[in-house]
């Protein structure tokens, strides 16, 4: 209490913890959140420091090692940690490796589906009567196409790559994000706060980002989390269809697909990198869970 | 509040109509009815001077309080604020506005964003109206608006959701003072808390009205809390004016049969009194505003309707000094 009386009126506000702090102690309440954040902080070191932590180059073949088992079971060696896949190539290694391209491409495809949806479901919220209705319809045109077609339309027309690959999976899973955003807003519009800000004078855009868009984050972050996962699983099945990441790059859809035949002779082969996506997409969605309580000031424990 | 005081705000056969799908047909091609949400209302509001307004629900009453701020536009009829007739301003001329009419809601948690503290909520106005004022004197204006309307210091940074309800509204209510507007609207401020926080927040606007030298509309359908702080009364029934009367005039010897089957329904603090009194029962439920009745709205629950109700149109009329009457027979 003496330090408080010390303080002047202007120090006292900054004696609260700073938004930071409190933002991480609001998460870190959340053990699984923590949890979610450790493993994936081990998966983007690894990936970014892949040529220095992965033993082997992903690409180079081993071909006296084809289908070597992980070094604890009957007949692997220690010189594979976790086996070889069909042509000799070391399964850490790759895993390492794909981490880099799969987590860009769930990354890379959330963000350039999650912002423009936020932009057009709040445009589809604010304006009903003319820009609303066209949104949606279009939306709804692009819902009724199956996402993979449509998927492999995009990336036939662009050509395979990888940027068009994400290109294609961010197109895809717009809908669903202007479809949340405008059913959110459009709830939020009602409430009397709103009426509030506009009374306290807010033009339309800090209406849109200031004052309803925060109060939509909650559905949001769970979506997104949850469409980092199907991200990393539609960009595999186009690497399957030769649309994706070309081989032999080292992709973890990619190896999962390719994988396939070996499921009874090599259950390593496709485990490491079904587990790994596993693994990767649960800690996101922890993280998301944690995120969207840290975020929200009713779930604050009380400072 | 001389008569010979210029009015701040004059309201003018304002109507706002609201073209809704009718029933079973919801056909975008089908013929759509008007809803008359308010329907042809008019009065004058005097600097310093609290306007209540009473009527049931579904009146009109909110929605002319949003006409008179344009978040719900009229249809017809002309807003004048201080001498500018606002219907036929743009944009920029209502953004000016607001600075100068401010607003009280009835739930006073849903009115505050959960997302923001205190001190953002409070200060979003100057925010918004005030763009050239530093960080600084922001903040020192909300300290001071917070203590004005018995908030402390400490509780700057909270959330809404951890205040009560009489709390929250003197939240909301610091929000509608800080630019320092000339007119309040309240819309039910009261009527969501519990009767000893009422008390305390019916005074505390009652003070800061003296302070500031504020004109309130009070609107409300507790008709002894629009006594306490009312200056003038109008009373609405289906968006129409029924009666607009000075307190003691309307309370004491109300000339519209609709005030006074309002105020037959008052109980009094005294049993004798209590218990000899009789209240007027209206018959009838309320007509839709879609199709009101011909004439006089009111004729239909009216105890004392004759046949020319039904023909002839109402219009306030000035019955005498203090008291205006749409009633055909007054």
């Amino acid at each position: 209490m003496t330090t408080q009386v010390q303080m002047s009126a202007e120090d006292k506000a900054l004696a609260y913890p700073s938004p930071l702090k409190e933002f991480w102690q609001g998460f870190s309440y959340n053990k699984g959140a923590v949890m979610g954040l450790v493993f994936l902080a081990v998966v983007v070191v690894a990936a970014l420091f892949a040529p220095w932590v992965a033993p082997y180059n992903p690409i180079d073949q081993y071909r006296d090692f084809m289908l070597t088992p992980p070094s604890w079971a009957d007949g692997g060696t220690a010189k594979f940690l976790l086996g070889t896949d069909e042509i000799g190539r070391d399964m850490l290694s790759r895993l390492i490796y794909g981490a880099r391209l799969s987590l860009l491409i769930g990354l890379s495809a959330v963000l350039s589906s999650l912002i423009p949806g936020i932009i057009l479901g709040l445009l589809a919220a604010f304006y009903p009567k003319v820009l609303g209705p066209l949104i949606m319809r279009v939306m709804d045109v692009m819902m009724a196409l199956p996402s993979l077609l449509l998927a492999i339309a995009i990336v036939a027309i662009l050509g395979p790559s990888m940027l068009n690959t994400i290109i294609a999976i961010s197109v895809v899973s717009l809908p669903g994000y202007v479809r949340l955003v405008r059913a959110s807003a459009m709830t939020e519009l009602n409430r009397d706060y709103v009426t509030a800000a506009r009374v306290a004078g807010a033009g339309t855009l800090r209406l849109m980002f200031v004052t309803v868009l925060p109060n939509c984050m909650a559905p949001l972050i769970v979506h997104a989390t949850m469409s980092f996962s199907s991200a990393i699983l539609d960009a595999a099945a186009l690497g399957f269809l030769g649309m994706g990441v070309q081989p032999p790059s080292a992709e973890w859809g990619a190896m999962l697909s390719s994988a396939r035949d070996y499921i009874e002779r090599a259950w390593w082969v496709v485990s490491w990198p079904g587990l790994t996506i596993l693994l990767s997409v649960l800690a996101i969605n922890l993280i998301g869970d944690g995120l969207r309580d840290a975020l929200d000031p009713k779930l604050k424990r009380a400072a | 509040m001389s008569e010979a005081q210029q009015p701040i705000l004059s309201v003018r056969n304002v109507k706002v109509h609201f073209q809704v799908a009718h029933g079973d047909s919801a056909w975008p091609w089908a013929a759509k009815k008007t809803l008359k949400a308010v329907d042809g209302v008019s009065f004058d509001l005097y600097p310093g001077e609290t306007l209540g307004v009473v009527g049931e629900s579904g009146c009109g009453k909110s929605t002319l309080s949003r006409a008179i701020l344009n978040l719900i536009p009229a249809t017809d009829g002309e807003i004048v604020w201080m001498g500018k007739d606002l219907r036929k301003g743009d944009a920029r001329d209502w953004h000016r506005v607001r600075r100068d009419i401010q607003m009280i809601f009835q739930d006073p948690l849903a009115s505050l964003n959960p997302r923001m503290t205190v001190a953002q909520i409070i200060a979003e106005p100057l925010r918004t109206h005030r763009p050239e004022l530093g960080d600084t004197e922001v903040m020192a204006r909300v300290r001071k608006m917070m203590k004005r309307v018995g908030l402390t210091e400490q509780q700057i940074n909270r959330y809404p959701h951890e205040f009560s309800g009489g709390q929250c509204q003197r939240i909301g209510i610091a929000r509608a003072l800080i630019l320092e507007p000339k007119l309040i609207i309240c819309d039910e401020p009261v009527s969501a808390l519990d009767v000893s926080i009422q008390a305390q927040i019916i005074n505390l606007l009652k003070e800061l009205q003296r302070e500031m030298g504020l004109s309130l509309i009070f609107i409300a359908h507790d008709l002894a809390v629009v006594k306490h702080i009312s200056d003038r009364i109008l009373v609405m029934y289906l968006g129409r004016e029924m009666e607009l009367a000075g307190k003691h005039a309307l309370y004491d010897n109300p000339t519209h049969p609709y005030t006074q089957a309002l105020l037959s329904a008052i109980p009094f603090p005294d049993p004798e009194r209590e218990r000899h009194k009789t209240i007027q029962l209206l018959a009838g439920d309320l007509p839709s505003p879609i199709n009101p009745p011909s004439g006089c709205v009111f004729r239909t629950r009216c105890p004392q309707a004759q046949e020319r109700c039904a023909k002839e149109p109402t219009k306030l009329h000035r019955v005498d000094d203090k008291t205006q009457c749409s009633c055909l027979l007054v």
